[in-house]
């Protein structure tokens, strides 16, 4: 009796540890799938651009690394004003997008006044559309506005963001409503209790707000695409497909990773000095895509 | 069948980046669940029951010491391969499965020899929900039901098995308490009716005293005592026992010991023979107070509250460790509540002596 | 707080400015754009009223290929994302040492450029006069022959277009269902071993009914993004989506809108809505579905 057990543990026993050897293999498969495009982008970007087109049989490493390639992709083409571009862009339109969203979720949450939850119940309904229906009507008032090729028709439609006003307004809540009476009894200002009592309190997710904001606004393609034509104003997104279609000529790919490589660089040291923050902001609805 | 704890050790590893080393849980626990009791195991919460509990069932492994089931080793064991039944203290009924489909759910794990036909589990089921009386519920889904009905439903689940031995892990925490002494009841009535050797987890000391046929106590994962609830209660072993057991709490003392009688706040109070010379701590019972005009025991009244049958007189006196100490007495004695003191006679069968440095009990002979 | 109830507007001042202009005055704009037939642009005038855009876009054949190229996109990309997401979450869930360190690297493309990363799988796929490329090499291992996945058959690019889009979207969908598997209570687990319920049982029979609305939610928001497919496309093949035969219908969209076939704003409308139609009316069928299988 016994002994059968004995057997049937070791069995159970040897299945777990190849169930766990298994389950670290598919992980590990996965990590590689991932961060292998990193590795060739960083790789790439270093080999030159002779040994790069001698190579018929793609080299997993390189012996004589070089940084001309991304001295190319400053000069070749305005790499520096994309980024530049890109970094205006993306403050300008954060900071005004957790102004504006700050302002609107301290109504929701705090204030009084007749038809607040129709209204909210309508933002939130906003939420649902699309903006691919939006942006048609969007381009042709820009169009007819001559904003095109302007900073302020990339920013002004870029700011608000029904889901980060929904995001504050839900941390907005979470703060005691005697806070609030105790500071209406002090003769406190509602603009003061926002500055001095609430936004410190949130700040936590006001952080989040704004590194989601900034990678989103990062990121952004299709809308400075559509308004922008003059080179002085593309964003990294459209500054690489640039290049890709015409920049460097098509062949040079190590100068092309370069670029690629300088333009991912912010982004991944934000997110690893962020990431518990992005991470759990992401997880709350944020979708790519 | 019997549970036998051997030596049981636990250890894990220390939480925390700084920290280093071991915590021990449970530290050479052995005790006895004799065949078909019920037996409460009971302790203030992180003493290690819980840890315990889960070592039996096979949840966890000990790092030392042996765990026999009928005098089988079964240390090592996984836990399907023990036959015990186990209700949690959330429960954990399958949220998405109704009251049926949850207890039939062990069934349908039995694989080879034991597998049973659709009908035979139906029955099985059927059963295990008789005992329990929910027949009416079986089609719910567990978020139908109250705290009572699903903990009901966990324990049908745990004996449709027809388990050797059912482990219950604070059974009656979530409940309320008008609820919790019903259940208690009905636990004690199921066990009797099954006959089950029956293993529970709890803080509660009156829950443990009031069904269990034995209590264990413990105390940071450290054997303190074992034995009848009465037992227990009549003869502790230690100061945590004696101050772990009853409600109201006992009440403690700092005294003295000289030439076998007992001092409290410098006044000879009881006759002590047998017992050494020294500072002591003195637990007395409230039961072991009595009213009486002559009596050695003079405290400052505070109130008197009458609970009907009982009276139960809150005073102070200056030898006592906390503010106020509490006599319950017969409602017969006529207490003065405007008076300023009153003047108490000791039981010496309630009145218990422990060692200032370990708090060990020091045993004196009663008179009288 | 009840005898000022105009400040509240105040507040909110700005953002009903911004959402008004950009958001709900567009959303009724593209509908009467997508009526008015003949539109021109340069004018701003019109011929008439009427459903000719939505005629005009259904028949146009780069239209009819975008759908079929987005459908395909969907339903393979849709299950496999999902089907994989929920493996490596189970098997990130199941181990302790160095999850964090594998949590921290699967979340890495999410916070990528779509379009930069693209370009290092344009590389990584393509082949050219001058090499097969890295992906080519590695097919050579197993004996197959090169293929060029950004230029070549159309399948080939389907596969491309379809695996970076995998690659862009499990970092969303690992991270909502690890939390969803860490917030099932331990003791489900507990109670399933002691009543010796193998690994396969407890994973179909508790793990999974216990983070179906989970399982749900990356479905539905699957299926809304999969149909959203554009930058991917662009990142991979290019902007001229046409010719290359890879067009998404976002991609028609905004080539009606702008680009060289464009300047054709109320094709463009016609066309967004009914992609819109289409996502409304899939969301709806997965919600139905969804909630009939919960109830049982």
């Amino acid at each position: 009796m016994s002994e059968d057990f004995e057997a049937r543990r070791r069995a159970a026993r040897r299945k777990a540890g190849f169930l766990k050897a298994l389950t670290y293999l598919g992980l590990s498969i996965w990590a590689v799938v991932v961060l292998f495009p990193f590795y060739w982008m960083v790789l790439t970007s270093l080999k030159s651009y002779g040994a790069y087109n001698s190579e018929h049989t793609p080299q997993f490493f390189t012996l004589a690394p070089t940084l001309e390639n991304y001295q190319q992709a400053f000069t070749a083409v305005p790499l520096g004003g994309y980024l530049l571009n890109t970094l205006i862009f993306s403050l300008i339109t954060t900071a005004a997008m957790v102004v504006v969203s700050t302002l609107a979720a301290y109504a929701f949450a705090r204030l009084e006044f007749r038809g607040k939850n129709l209204l909210f119940g309508a933002f939130l309904s906003l939420m649902m559309i699309p903006s691919e229906l939006v942006v048609i009507t969007n381009y042709v008032t820009i169009t007819n506005l001559d904003l095109r090729n302007t900073f302020t028709g990339l920013i002004l439609p870029s700011i608000t963001s029904i889901f980060y006003i929904y995001l504050l307004k839900e941390s907005f809540e979470q703060v005691p409503d005697e806070l609030y009476r105790a500071a209406k009894v002090d003769g406190t200002s509602d603009l003061k209790y926002l500055w001095k009592v609430m936004i410190p309190i949130c700040r936590p997710t006001i952080v989040t707000v704004t590194i989601l904001k900034l990678i989103e606004c990062w990121n952004s393609y299709v809308w400075p695409r559509l308004v922008t034509d003059d080179q002085a104003y593309f964003l990294v997104s459209n500054g690489i497909q640039q290049i890709r279609e015409e920049g460097f000529g098509r062949e040079n790919i190590p100068a092309m990773m370069a670029a690629v490589v300088v333009i991912s660089v912010p982004l991944v040291a934000l997110f690893l000095a962020f990431r518990n923050k992005i991470m759990e902001g992401a997880s709350r609805g944020g979708i790519k895509g | 069948m019997n549970i036998q704890l051997q030596e049981l050790t636990k250890r894990f590893p220390a939480r925390g980046r700084k920290a280093r080393g071991e915590v021990t849980a449970v530290d050479r626990l052995t005790f006895e669940v004799p065949d078909g009791l019920l037996v409460g195991l009971l302790g203030p919460s992180g003493c290690g029951k819980s840890t315990t509990l889960n070592m039996i069932c096979g949840l966890e492994t000990p790092t030392e010491g042996k765990i026999f089931f009928g005098g089988e080793d079964v240390t090592h064991l996984p836990p399907e391969l023990r036959g015990v039944g186990m209700v949690f203290q959330n429960y954990a009924l399958y949220p998405h499965l109704t009251v049926l489909q949850n207890i039939t759910f062990p069934l349908e794990n039995l694989k080879g020899a034991q597998k049973l036909t659709k009908a035979e589990m139906r029955r099985r089921a059927l059963e295990a929900a008789a005992l329990v009386q929910i027949e009416e519920l079986l089609d719910r889904k567990p978020k139908e039901l109250s705290g009572g009905q699903q903990q009901r439903v966990a324990i049908a689940r745990a004996l449709v098995k027809m388990p050797k031995v059912l482990l219950l892990d604070e059974p009656l925490s979530n409940l309320d308490a008008r609820l919790r002494l019903q259940t208690r009841e009905e636990i004690c009535k199921i066990q009797k009716k099954t006959g089950i050797t029956t293993l529970f987890v709890t803080h509660d000391q009156e829950e443990a005293m009031s069904i269990s046929d034995r209590i264990v106590v413990m105390k940071d994962g450290v054997l303190m005592q074992q034995g009848a609830p009465q037992q227990v209660y009549d003869d502790p072993a230690n100061l945590f026992v004696a101050k772990f057991l009853g409600t109201p709490p006992i009440n403690v003392f700092e005294g003295t010991v000289r030439k076998e009688r007992l001092l409290l706040a410098g006044q000879d109070v009881l006759a002590v023979p047998g017992a050494p010379d020294g500072s002591v701590w003195v637990g007395i019972r409230p039961e072991g107070f009595t009213p009486d005009a002559n009596g050695p025991v003079a405290c400052g009244l505070s109130r008197v509250e009458v609970l009907g049958r009982d009276v139960s007189i809150v005073c102070t006196h200056p030898a006592c460790t906390t503010d106020t100490l509490r006599a319950i007495v017969n409602a017969r004695h006529d207490v003065d509540g405007a008076a300023d003191t009153v003047h108490f006679a000791l039981h010496p069968d309630k009145v218990f002596l422990f060692d200032h440095e370990t708090e060990v009990r020091i045993p004196f002979a009663v008179q009288g | 707080m009840h005898s000022k109830p105009n400040k509240a507007w105040l507040y909110l001042l700005l953002s009903l400015v911004l959402l008004g202009a950009f958001l709900v005055y567009p959303l009724i704009d593209v509908l009467i754009y997508s009526v008015e037939e003949g539109f021109n642009f340069a004018s701003q005038t019109y011929l008439g009223v009427g459903l000719y855009n939505y005629s005009y876009v259904l028949h146009d054949p780069y239209f009819l290929q975008a759908v079929r190229n987005t459908f395909v996109l969907v339903i393979i990309t849709v299950p496999v994302s999902t089907g994989l997401a929920l493996l490596i979450s189970a098997g990130l869930s199941s181990i302790k040492p160095l999850r964090k360190l594998y949590q921290t690297v699967y979340f890495l493309p999410y916070v990528t450029n779509t379009l930069a990363v693209g370009l290092v799988f344009m590389v990584l796929f393509q082949k050219t006069e001058y090499t097969d490329g890295l992906v080519n090499l590695m097919l050579r291992w197993f004996g197959a022959g090169p293929i060029d996945f950004i230029n070549g058959p159309h399948w080939a690019k389907m596969f491309v277009l379809c695996f970076y889009t995998i690659w862009v979207v499990m970092p969303f969908k690992i991270l909502v269902l690890t939390g969803a598997l860490a917030s099932v209570n331990q003791d489900y687990y507990k109670a399933a071993r002691v009543d010796g319920t193998s690994r396969r049982r407890i994973f179909f029979r508790i793990t999974l009914p216990m983070i179906s609305p989970m399982i749900v939610y990356l479905v539905i928001t699957g299926f809304i993004g999969a149909f959203k497919a554009y930058s991917d496309a662009v990142a991979l093949f290019g902007t001229d989506l046409n010719a290359a035969g890879m067009n998404t219908i976002v991609g028609y969209v905004y080539d009606m809108l702008y680009g060289d076939s464009g300047g054709y704003p109320s094709y463009a409308s016609a066309a967004a809505i009914i992609l819109f139609v289409i996502v409304l009316t899939i969301t709806c069928i997965n919600l139905l579905v969804s909630r009939r299988q919960l109830r049982d």
